[in-house]
């Protein structure tokens, strides 16, 4: 048993959110006494598993896209019982299942993108990867029972698509990820610092100039003209299916308040694609057991390390004495000290509620209070009676992520209202079934439904005590159109507005990212500029959320960057 | 359709709200009494305000400040008031030294920087009492001491436009405020304030200035201006008071080496290339500095160029051969490296020396002071003569009154 009275910790750790986890176990490898606070009763943020009515649970985060290879492998993750969907590829599709993805429709593009990889079944599904794990599909719902289908890792294959346009997208997916892929080395280490930077951080943007550069000229105009263009006009260039078109707006918006139109949303685009899983760029996985089995693993490889866990202790103070931090004082009053204390809260918390602004200088101030982290997302948990059917969706295409983005202008169009504080009335979304692949989360014969809603703006003009009703019954409406009886299943629903993810994950503004994830809050701008390498005007006292670069999702790569910079200054010291 | 003259009443408002282009520069609450005397006619803008260089001769103007008794118009000066449970705590963090020491009824010079440590501007900051502050300051900061209050319980207003000021400097300076009535103001020790009454009001009155003389300044509502003005006018009449411009309060500062904000250093915000901005510690003001204080502004960034040696100019005092004024004169090291400029310089009759404060690149003016020249450009009748003449580091101030800070202060 672990003794929280220990005369003094080296590390204390605010915020047991998956990146306050990773950086705990990695400072605790290096042989630091580590201690983390969570205020919340479990570790986990809004990655955790919870119950969300009797016998469902669900997490709020549900697709795993990102975990940082890296963190993985230093945190030796598989050891530590992180099970990622192992269920082997059904060996005989059901009659409507995977068959149908080989009709005349479907090309693989596995092929192309990744011949070494080639599953003995075609379609979706492969082999390979960290667990032999079944990435998930993507599918565009369609009204009128004519989906489209992303298949293996971001489209591989694609289903549900004419010839032509699947010639397009192949040629499209593979610009993507290679423009993604210059990107992607920026997000295992401290953003290139300007000014006054080491020559590690010259070396980074070298490398990505080099990178760049070896794309060949046509490539590296293109890469240039298109970085900071709108998601909208790419796909019009080069695509024309709507529903293709749609999913991918979707995801480029998904999480910022940015419409397809709005210039840089491409970058969100770029963002998804620099994730990968089991090695495979762009790759997503419905984990076993809800996003909560990787908390679950990170928190036993970090206890594992040897980092003491501290839940139901939340952090009023961080204690500053001369300019330097030297611990935390709790909510009851308790005070623990240490050498370095490392945030993995929200920023602006960090700095506007627990140093307090009299103790830092004014410009940072301003900088801190300027970072835009308003939500614009509402997570919707149903408690269904019985699994749904989505037109002309195949069975096993259910478990993985359902799209409603009918085209590019429908996600515009949505985003319209969400500028002037009001929900959209046709709301966007992806829909996750996750007891599908993990059939411990709902009663058996019941089924959870997860479901990421755009737009749903932090501050609704109206109020959200009246506006959430409106908004639930406008998501409703969606899924029965694409559902249709949906609605007859439905025995609990459990509808997170922005406002109710900030108070129930201590998230400001009910933002995942922590900060809006644009190119103004990007790299050496997060989250603020000056102060984007983890370190803070407060000596001793580092961040290591999501806040911080490179941003959000379930990568646990904020953390990792972080403790890598801490391990880099006690060296230098 | 909008009509015409809808249109038109649009503009009307919108021309009515646009005052400024119709007083380009403002009138202080004394402008009436300044207007009468000014003789010379020779307006500058100081804050937006109509101010005098001069108003009837700036060589006697200089002697008022010296033998008499001068009274200068300061209403232009940025002020502002500060007030709240947490005033010290604000002021203490948003300015250079330690307000936990400035006591109620007292007044201290200081300065504040910015995140990165450059100095902002240098002003006064006044102790009314112990939850009320007034700071007096070159340039304006309002949204700068707004986000500043940031987590404080403080308010902070603007007060230039509402509060009259008034310097007034020189030997018969007390002698003018005893006969004018101000009883009790004897007891004003150097940097002290206090209350006195004037007509139906107050006037705060505190023992400071910027001319290194025995001097007092006043601060009153605007609407007793006036009056106050014809009082310390008619008090002082057999003690020589005369109304002075900025041209003659300039030289009595430089003499008692003071520095003037975007005259002797520019400020940070202010500054258009990065090599300007100035730390404390590189305009003289180091000695504000106290690591011990609680958290200010630009501590972190000052305590590290400390550390590191990154502090790269310093100011000085120096004494000039010859007696010819080397404004704005470039410094040289050996006559042949560049190494600084003159800021402010004039012949200084009380000192009988030709002076100069000036910006040099370090180590010259502090390890390396020997060797150091100017080069003046004395224009004589459309010809430039270039005068080499050998510069010294000296000690500021340039002269010392002990009327300054006698005290009780001598009368006349």
């Amino acid at each position: 048993m672990t003794s929280f009275d220990r005369a003094k910790w080296d590390v204390v750790v605010i915020g047991g959110g998956h990146n306050g986890l990773v950086c705990a176990a990695l400072l605790a490898k290096s042989g630091r006494r580590v201690l983390v606070l969570e205020a919340d009763a479990e570790v986990g943020g809004s990655a955790r598993t919870e119950e969300f009515f009797p016998g469902f649970r669900a997490s709020t985060a549900h697709l795993l896209n990102r975990l940082h290879s890296e963190v993985v492998r230093a945190l030796d993750l598989k050891r530590h019982g992180l099970e990622l969907s192992r269920r082997p590829p059904t060996p005989n599709p059901s009659p409507q299942g995977g068959g149908g993805l080989g009709g005349a429709a479907t090309t693989s593009l596995m092929e192309a993108a990744r011949p070494e990889s080639l599953s003995p079944l075609r379609g979706g599904v492969r082999s390979g990867g960290i667990s032999g794990s079944t990435f998930a599909p993507s599918v565009a719902l369609s009204k009128n029972g004519n989906p489209l289908t992303l298949h293996g890792a971001y489209g591989e294959a694609l289903a549900g698509a004419t010839p032509a346009e699947q010639s397009a997208w192949k040629d499209l997916r593979a610009q993507l990820l290679r423009y993604a892929a210059i990107l992607k080395p920026f997000l295992s280490r401290r953003p290139p610092q300007l000014g006054g930077g080491s020559f590690g951080d010259m070396a980074a943007l070298g490398q990505a100039a080099l990178a760049v550069k070896r794309l060949g000229r046509e490539d590296m105009r293109d890469f240039l003209r298109v970085l900071l263009m709108n998601v909208y006009d790419l796909l019009d260039e080069q695509l024309t299916d709507d529903r293709l078109k749609g999913l991918l707006a979707f995801d480029a918006v998904l999480g910022s308040h940015l419409g397809p139109r709005s210039p840089t949303s491409l970058l969100g685009l770029y963002y998804r694609l620099t994730g990968e899983s089991g090695g495979a760029p762009g790759a997503q996985i419905v984990p076993k057991g809800g996003l909560g089995a990787v908390v679950a693993a990170i928190r036993t490889a970090a206890e594992h390390a040897g980092v003491a866990i501290r839940t139901g202790a939340p952090v009023a103070k961080i204690v500053v004495e001369k300019g330097r931090a030297v611990g935390v004082a709790l909510a009851n009053g308790e005070e623990i000290r240490a050498g370095t204390v490392v945030s993995a809260i929200n920023p602006a918390t960090t700095f506007l509620a627990l140093v307090g602004a009299p103790l830092l200088d004014t410009g940072f101030v301003r900088k801190v209070k300027a970072i835009r982290m308003k939500g614009d997302v509402a997570k919707l948990n149903l408690a269904l009676d019985g699994v749904p059917g989505f037109a002309g969706v195949e069975a096993a295409d259910l478990r993985g992520r359902l799209v409603i983005a009918p085209s590019a202008d429908h996600v515009e169009s949505a985003f319209n209202p969400a500028k002037y504080g009001e929900f959209s009335p046709e709301p966007v979304m992806e829909i996750v079934l996750p007891s599908l692949t993990d059939p411990s989360l709902a009663p058996t014969g019941s089924c959870v439904l997860s479901a990421n809603v755009q737009y749903a703006p932090y501050a609704l003009k109206e109020g959200w005590e009246t506006g959430k009703p409106k908004l639930l019954a406008a998501v409703m409406a969606q899924l029965e159109a694409h559902a249709p009886d949906i609605g007859k299943l439905v025995r609990h629903a459990e509808l997170l507005t922005p406002a109710d993810i900030e108070a129930r994950y201590r998230m400001p503004g009910g933002h995942w990212h922590h900060g809006e994830l644009q190119a103004d809050q990007m790299l050496f701008s997060r989250p603020v500029s000056g102060w984007s390498g983890y370190d803070t005007p407060v000596e001793g006292l580092f961040l290591a959320g999501a806040g911080s670069h490179p941003g959000g999702g379930i990568s646990g790569a904020p953390g990792l960057n972080a403790a890598r910079r801490i391990l880099a200054e006690r060296r230098k010291a | 359709m909008m009509t015409v003259a809808t249109t038109m009443a649009a503009d009307d408002s919108r021309r009515a709200a646009q005052s400024h282009f119709r007083t380009l520069r403002l009138g202080t609450p004394f402008q009436p009494r300044l207007d009468a005397l000014a003789k010379t006619g020779d307006w500058y803008n100081w804050a937006g305000y109509r101010a005098p260089h001069s108003l009837w001769g700036e060589e006697l103007e200089y002697f008022a400040i010296r033998s008499q008794c001068a009274l200068f118009d300061i209403s232009p000066m940025t002020k502002y008031r500060i007030e709240g449970s947490d005033a010290e705590a604000f002021c203490n963090k948003v300015t250079l030294r330690d307000v936990t020491k400035l006591k109620p009824g007292r007044v201290h010079y200081t300065a504040w920087c910015d995140d990165e440590g450059f100095v902002l501007d240098d002003g006064t900051l006044f102790r009314l009492s112990a939850t009320r502050f007034r700071l007096c300051s070159q340039e304006r900061h309002l949204p700068w001491l707004l986000d500043s209050a940031i987590g404080f319980d403080v308010a902070v207003e603007e007060e230039t436009e509402s509060i009259a000021g008034l310097a007034l400097q020189g030997p018969t300076a007390f002698a003018c405020l005893r006969a004018a009535g101000f009883a009790g103001v004897e007891k004003l020790k150097v940097f002290d304030l206090a209350e006195f009454p004037h007509e139906n009001g107050t006037v705060t009155i505190s023992r400071t200035g910027f001319t290194g003389d025995l001097g007092y300044e006043l601060f009153i509502g605007r609407d007793l201006a006036l009056s106050l003005w014809d009082r310390l006018m008619e008090a002082g009449e057999l003690h020589g008071i005369r109304a002075i411009g900025y041209t003659a309060l300039n030289r009595a500062r430089l003499e008692a080496g003071l520095i003037v904000a975007n005259a002797d250093f520019v400020t940070a915000e202010h500054a258009i290339r990065s090599n300007r901005t100035r730390m404390p510690d590189e305009i003289g003001l180091g000695f504000m500095i106290d690591p011990a204080k609680a958290h200010f502004n630009g501590r972190r960034a000052i305590l590290e160029a400390r550390a590191r040696k990154k502090l790269r100019h310093v100011l000085v005092g120096l004494e000039i051969d010859g007696n010819v004024p080397a404004e704005h004169a470039i410094v040289y090291h050996r006559k042949n490296r560049e190494v600084g400029l003159v800021s402010a310089a004039m012949w200084s009759p009380m000192a009988k020396r030709n002076i100069a404060i000036a910006s040099l690149d370090l180590p010259y003016g502090d390890s390396v002071t020997d060797d150091l020249w100017v080069e003046i450009y004395a224009m004589c009748e459309l010809k430039y003569e270039r005068l080499m003449k050998r510069a010294k580091v000296v000690p500021r101030p340039f002269i010392k009154l002990d009327r300054r800070t006698a005290s009780p202060p001598a009368d006349f």
